[in-house]
């Protein structure tokens, strides 16, 4: 438990640095470098304003994510997201209630279907939201994952 | 030293899929050693890029939220057998690999 709120203390003195850096990134530029103040965001607004410019997005069915119900081990989540939605040109994994809540972004071209798999840590239980990006607008979906033993403390 | 990745590419109908593991650590930062109470540094995959015969299909941005030795999956439309798909990293340390394989 000490190491929790240790863990809490030191990402929170991040924070300030991390709205500079969110601030000075333009959308566009996030493919170029990396897009350290969406990964480092504390929130599900400030991550997606950082990797997509907006925090707007539309619930959609066309976008499945398969993940496990409950996740024994919080480690080792794997998660698919597929979506039907034309057009795809990136997809964002978000793990709701994790320190720094963006956990991966894919940009896909054309030659791709809207499909990507991988595996994410939770540090406990939470929605994992999918984020579809499709001609410039977003479409979101959620799943709830029951973790029972978390991820991110180690 | 492509040692790093394990990939796979497989084409069925009209859809590829290309699945790839990597050996990395993926530390957060965040996690401190038992012993010595200091933390470990972050060293986790920033970038992954996929290039279909030389072009780039797909990039991925991670960040420490992705799990040990990641695994990894996109689907393609339009590769064919013998095709070259190339795929690699690089992670915050500046370290990075590459391999490549051709769609079966």
């Amino acid at each position: 438990m000490q190491r929790r709120t240790f863990l809490q203390g030191s990402l929170a003195g991040g924070a300030v640095a991390v709205a500079v850096g969110a601030g000075l990134l333009s959308p566009q530029s996030v493919l170029a470098a990396w897009p350290e103040g969406a990964f480092t965001a504390k929130n599900v607004q400030d991550a997606m304003s950082g990797i997509f410019g907006s925090a707007d997005s539309t619930v959609s069915d066309d976008i499945k994510i398969k993940a496990p119900d409950i996740a024994e081990n919080g480690a080792v989540v794997p998660v698919s997201i597929s979506t039907k939605i034309g057009g795809t040109s990136k997809i964002a994994i978000i793990a709701e209630k994790n320190g720094a809540p963006l956990a991966a972004s894919f940009s896909l071209s054309k030659g791709t279907k809207g499909f990507v798999s991988t595996r994410i840590k939770m540090g406990k239980t939470s929605d994992v939201i999918a984020i579809v990006e499709a001609g410039g607008k977003r479409y979101s979906a959620r799943k709830n994952v029951k973790v029972t033993i978390g991820g991110c403390g180690g | 030293m492509a040692k790093s990745i394990r990939i796979r590419a497989k084409a069925k109908g009209d859809s590829t899929t290309v699945k790839a593991l990597i050996t990395h650590p993926m530390e957060t930062g965040q996690r401190k050693n038992k012993k010595t109470g200091e933390k470990i540094p972050a060293h986790f995959i920033q970038e992954v890029t996929c290039k279909h015969n030389g072009a780039s299909v797909m990039t991925a941005q991670w960040g420490p939220a992705v799990s040990k030795n990641p695994y990894v999956s996109v689907v393609l439309s339009g590769a064919k057998t013998g095709d070259a798909i190339e795929l690699s990293w690089v992670d915050n340390k500046g370290g990075k690999d590459s391999t490549s394989t051709t769609v079966k």
